[in-house]
């Protein structure tokens, strides 16, 4: 579409009047939105981000792992970023794409944490201990307040965790347009193209992943990781992996290496860049 | 109170021709009939306790707690109106959260006391308001990575405003006897901050409030403790776990006397047993 107003046919000069350019004199390049025009324009791009988060369900809880990188565009700039964190005592959050928007996010859910904690001491009342699915919806409120503001959080999330009253896991997304879902397994970024085959192939429904076992959804996670790191030019081989259970609570290893990877294919891939064939 | 009826005693913010404010001085009598609270530095923590009065037979007990967390590492409670009280850990609350938003880091225990104070102090100023009804002791340790010194600091602020840091320190009714206490033990000659363990000063506050209590014997109290501590709750304010609260609550009635088997059934300080 033409998103210059001129093109869009208006009615007549004759019935209206000449018609007042300086209402909508769009520029339809990026370069003109930064001076003399008449509209604001908030985030319309990440810059340093984050690539693919992961997870899935299993009999009693969820695993869920994210890489330790941050990139720059295509440059790999930082490294040791963690991109899972804990809230409260059985929820972890992966976000994927823009750092400082997870960065902000980060002190959002902090604050989040020490107000319901306030009079919800372990040895006070403890009436509202924070859940996952309050997390969840709390974020999803978030990334849609932000996008309907044009002014969106460039993230995408998933909330995963146990509901310490009823046991049950919790594995929920929500994104930067604040469309959410939830499912037995899910991944952000390119993880949603290459991670997820993999993953429903273990559990294709919630009867499926309520069956599988931690053995079982961690090899899943693992083995999604490393064809991630193949593939994905953004990823790390040093990732951080949570398994938060009902029994154990959070296990959290923020220093995992993607193993036993098999580089012989790569010889044979030809066809990029100068190479020549 | 010569003065009292001579006018000067009706609006607040109004100096009387001696120089005194009756309003806020009024105020510290509600401070001085409520619950027995005490603060006590250790060395590397405080420890908060307050009696509380059972008002009434259907409350909850273990509920309705009265000490509260103004941030993680900050604990805080007052005798007085409680609803004061309530007010004004909700303001320090928002001073903390204010404190974090601009610097990044959590706010040292000194800060507050200044904010909290201004707030208080600005209550004596006008007279379309009331001074706070509330003596706040309040205190915590900032962790060194937190941008804190890991030294333990100890506050209470009066209705006036004014507000001094102590070793220890109490106020409401059992004011008397608890700080005469507390300086008998601070100033004795075996006495060592420096070794004085967190374990030890929830002991000692247990043991002031259940003497403290003896002048208000009718009443059945719950005794309420709560500490922040680097080596028992990495220097978050938190409430005293069961086995140290049941140890702290046996030594201190054996120390005041009250054997258990005299005293059973009239009252029960068990704070968990809901």
């Amino acid at each position: 579409m033409n998103h210059d107003p001129y093109s869009w046919g208006r009615p007549s000069d004759a019935m209206y009047g000449q018609y007042n350019n300086a209402i909508a004199n769009a520029p339809n390049t990026l370069e003109h939105h930064s001076s003399g025009s008449n509209f604001n324009e908030n985030t319309t791009r990440p810059i340093v981000t984050g690539t693919s988060v992961i997870a899935i369900k299993y009999k009693t809880g969820v695993v869920i792992a994210a890489d330790n990188l941050a990139s720059y565009g295509s440059l790999l700039r930082f490294q040791g970023i963690e991109r899972l964190h804990k809230v409260g005592k059985t929820t972890v959050v992966g976000i994927s794409g823009d750092v400082s928007d997870m960065q902000h996010l980060l002190t959002i859910l902090d604050q989040l944490e020490m107000e319901n904690n306030y009079d919800n001491d372990e040895y006070s009342d403890n009436v509202d201990e924070l859940q996952p699915s309050y997390i969840f919806e709390y974020l999803a409120n978030l990334m849609y307040h932000r996008r309907s503001k044009m002014n969106p959080l460039w993230n995408a999330l998933i909330v995963s965790g146990v509901d310490s009253k009823t046991g049950k896991p919790f594995l929920e997304y929500v994104n930067l347009l604040g469309v959410k879902y939830a499912s037995p397994s899910i991944a952000t970024g390119f993880g949603s193209h290459l991670a997820i085959p993999l993953l429903r192939k273990l559990a294709d429904s919630e009867e499926e992943a309520a069956e599988l076992t931690l053995e079982q959804a961690k090899k899943g996670i693992k083995d999604s990781m490393k064809v991630l790191f193949y593939r994905d030019t953004r990823s790390s081989k040093n990732y951080s992996l949570a398994v938060i259970d009902k029994d154990t609570g959070i296990a959290y290893d923020n220093n995992v290496d993607v193993e036993d990877m098999s580089w012989k294919f790569a010889k044979d891939i030809t066809g990029y860049g100068t190479q020549r064939v | 109170m010569t003065s009292v009826g001579t006018g000067y005693d009706l609006s607040n913010s109004v100096f009387s021709p001696d120089g005194r404010n009756f309003q806020v001085e009024y105020a510290s009598k509600a401070v001085e009939n409520g619950s027995t609270t005490v603060g006590l530095k250790c060395k590397d923590g405080v420890v908060f306790g307050v009696e509380k009065i059972i008002a009434n037979k259907l409350l909850v007990p273990g509920k309705n707690r009265k000490i509260q967390t103004i941030d993680r590492h900050i604990g805080c409670c007052y005798s007085g109106l409680i609803p004061d009280g309530k007010h004004l850990v909700n303001r320090g609350r928002e001073e903390a959260t204010n404190f974090r938003n601009t610097y990044g880091k959590p706010i040292p225990v000194s800060a507050m006391s200044e904010r909290l104070s201004q707030y208080v102090q600005a209550y004596t100023l006008y007279n379309s308001v009331r001074p706070f009804g509330i003596s706040t002791i309040f205190g915590g340790v900032l962790k060194t990575e937190n941008g804190g010194d890991n030294k333990p600091e100890l506050f209470m602020l009066d209705p006036n405003g004014s507000c001094w840091g102590y070793k220890g320190i109490a106020t409401g009714k059992g004011r008397q006897t608890a700080k005469a206490e507390l300086e008998k033990l601070i100033t004795s000659e075996t006495f060592d901050f420096s070794t004085l363990s967190a374990k030890q000063a929830v002991e000692e506050v247990a043991r002031i409030i259940y003497l403290a209590h003896e002048d208000n014997k009718d009443k059945d109290f719950e005794l309420e403790l709560s500490w922040c501590s680097l080596s028992e709750t990495n220097g978050f304010h938190k409430y005293v776990p069961e086995e140290v609260y049941n140890e702290a609550v046996e030594n201190a009635k054996s120390a005041v006397g009250l054997a258990d088997s005299d005293e059973s059934g009239e009252e029960d300080m068990e704070v968990d047993a809901q």
